[in-house]
């Protein structure tokens, strides 16, 4: 049970770890628009070399970045037969019987393969080099605009942080009373998926239980020390741009008139 | 048979960077019937012990076997752990049934019994633990006291009649009259079921009061076994490890650094008293 890892933050202390969180979100939803933009083959190699620059540059082992990888393979050689076959435009290259293979359809296949590995990488990027933590305080920052039309993105924030912050407690939680139950003799490991379902609930009872507690007990504790929501609420690191969130900026505006400019003289 | 404990090592997260040793080196025998005490500083390694009397965690190397049955096995688990009742730390937390009873009787379901007569054997246990079964059986166990929860849980470890009972501080968090309460409770179950008693406990009076023999753990090291008498008479031990001793140990201590000649293995209160009186008698001046 202690073996899960949460997130898969990578502790380090490189230029991209100490980027300001908000200019690695924003610069990841950029990332993602820039890569369904892209549509030759020749102009993949921006994105391509993008991510190859940053994982460098942040001291993140590339066997971390296969991981990351790894749960989607089976969706990659999916897409990819699906792609390979079913889009018919162009030139056939090869044929037998009902199954054709086409330029359109080599062409959609490699494309949507390279966006899903790009994708998947920039993004394990960010999350491999920003803590959870940082990100929600980035969420909040970046959503505090919204709060005059009602938005509460204070309270959004908080929520996560809350739920982060528990995960590895309730982890714990329902390892003890898992034990606990073991010693009265359950079993939660023999039986077919009924039994096993029914034989969880001497541990969901009990975990939702301690859950409210702490629930109630933590609101307690922060009414006591004079929460109120995010009102007025001043924090202990500041978030402030530096002069690398520019240059990051500055290198993002530059791939998205590379990318615009490539694809423009060459398809 | 005894429960006997040779050579145990238990590593966390072995084979990583944040590996450690929780326990090295640790030879114990707990004995049939017997009262044997287990004190140490936290995160000495005592909770991480009493999880291997019954299997729960598994030996990084060493043995542990119940009875005869070697606890690293499989099959030989299952009838191991029916002989230790293990009562965790807040076991009121791992109750979960509608009424009392019903969580009472869930040990000795799992174990394959009748709902009749497990229910039946609910009842004896509640009454054991002192919580009166008439009164108690329907009610919802969330309902209960602090004091009645935890009865109540001690109650769903006993009705499995374990020959081996293995308490982890079980009277933490309870106020004074109910400490004494659960210690009586587990003096009489000693008696009625003829259990060996296992208790962890950070308080050395009641450890003084009870214990027939006392094991002190100190960084995952069994450092001292011995009767009471032996491990409380040695308090400079104890107290340099970070332990505390029994109030009646300090005070021996402390006449003796003053010259007053009291027994170093005094730690009961009667027999302080009968040795002052002793002194007292023999100079005379002070009457």
């Amino acid at each position: 049970m202690k073996d899960i890892t949460l997130g898969q933050y990578f502790p380090g202390n490189s230029s991209i770890h100490r980027l300001d969180p908000r200019t690695k979100l924003l610069g990841m939803i950029a990332y993602i628009v820039l890569v369904f933009i892209v549509d030759h083959i020749a102009v993949f190699l921006i994105p391509a070399v993008f991510v190859a620059a940053v994982t460098l540059l942040s001291g993140v082992p590339v066997s971390y970045l296969l991981k990351s990888l790894k749960p989607i393979r089976f969706l990659l050689v999916f897409m990819f037969i699906l792609n390979l076959f079913m889009v018919k435009s162009g030139e056939t290259l090869w044929a037998w019987r009902f199954l054709v293979i086409t330029e359109g359809g080599v062409k959609q296949a490699v494309y949507i393969s390279l966006r899903l590995i790009l994708l998947l990488s920039g993004t394990s990027l960010m999350t491999l080099t920003t803590t959870p933590i940082a990100l929600t305080d980035a969420l909040e920052k970046l959503l505090h605009p919204l709060g005059r039309l009602g938005f509460p993105a204070h309270e959004l924030a908080m929520m996560m942080t809350i739920a982060l912050r528990f995960i590895p407690t309730l982890i714990e939680e329902a390892d003890k009373i898992m034990k606990a139950q073991m010693a009265r003799g359950a079993d939660f490991e023999s039986g077919n998926v009924f039994k096993r379902a029914k034989s969880m609930v001497p541990v969901l009872v009990p975990l939702f239980i301690s859950a409210f507690r702490r629930a109630d007990e933590l609101a307690m504790a922060m009414e006591s020390r004079c929460y109120h929501g995010g009102d007025g609420r001043t924090r202990m690191h500041v978030l402030r741009f530096q002069k690398a969130d520019a240059l990051a900026a500055a290198v993002f505006v530059l791939m998205t008139a590379g990318i615009i400019l490539l694809q423009m003289f060459a398809v | 048979m005894p429960i006997v404990v040779e050579k145990l090592k238990h590593s966390y997260m072995e084979g990583s960077s944040l590996a450690h040793d929780a326990l090295r080196d640790i030879d114990l025998t707990v004995h049939d019937g017997e009262f044997l005490g287990l004190i140490g500083h936290t995160g000495s390694g005592k909770s991480t012990f009493v999880q291997h009397l019954n299997g729960l965690l598994q030996p990084t190397s060493g043995t542990v076997t119940v009875d005869g049955f070697n606890m690293a096995d499989k099959k030989q688990r299952v009838q191991g752990r029916r002989l230790v009742g293990m009562v965790f730390q807040y076991p009121e937390y791992q109750l979960f049934e509608e009424t009392v009873q019903r969580d009472v009787a869930y040990g000795v379901k799992n174990m394959g019994m009748g709902e009749k007569e497990a229910l039946e054997r609910a009842d004896e246990a509640m009454a054991l633990v002192g919580l009166d079964p008439v009164k108690f059986r329907d009610k919802s166990p969330f309902e209960l006291s602090g004091g009645e929860k935890r009865r109540a849980a001690l109650a769903g470890i006993i009705v499995m009649r374990p020959k081996y009972l293995v308490l982890d501080e079980p009277m933490a968090g309870l106020d004074p009259l109910g400490r004494h309460a659960i210690l009586d409770t587990i003096d009489s179950l000693r008696e009625t079921l003829g259990c060996a008693v296992v208790m962890v406990s950070h308080s050395m009076d009641d450890m003084a009061d009870r214990a027939e023999r006392i094991a002190v753990l100190a960084k995952g090291r069994l450092i001292r076994v011995g009767t009471t008498a032996e491990v409380f008479g040695d308090a400079k031990t104890l107290i340099d490890n970070g332990l505390d001793v029994p109030q009646v140990s300090r005070l021996a201590l402390m006449l003796r650094e003053r010259g007053v000649d009291v027994p170093s293995t005094i730690f009961d209160m009667d027999e302080m008293e009968l040795a002052l009186l002793r002194l007292l008698g023999k100079g005379g001046e002070k009457q």
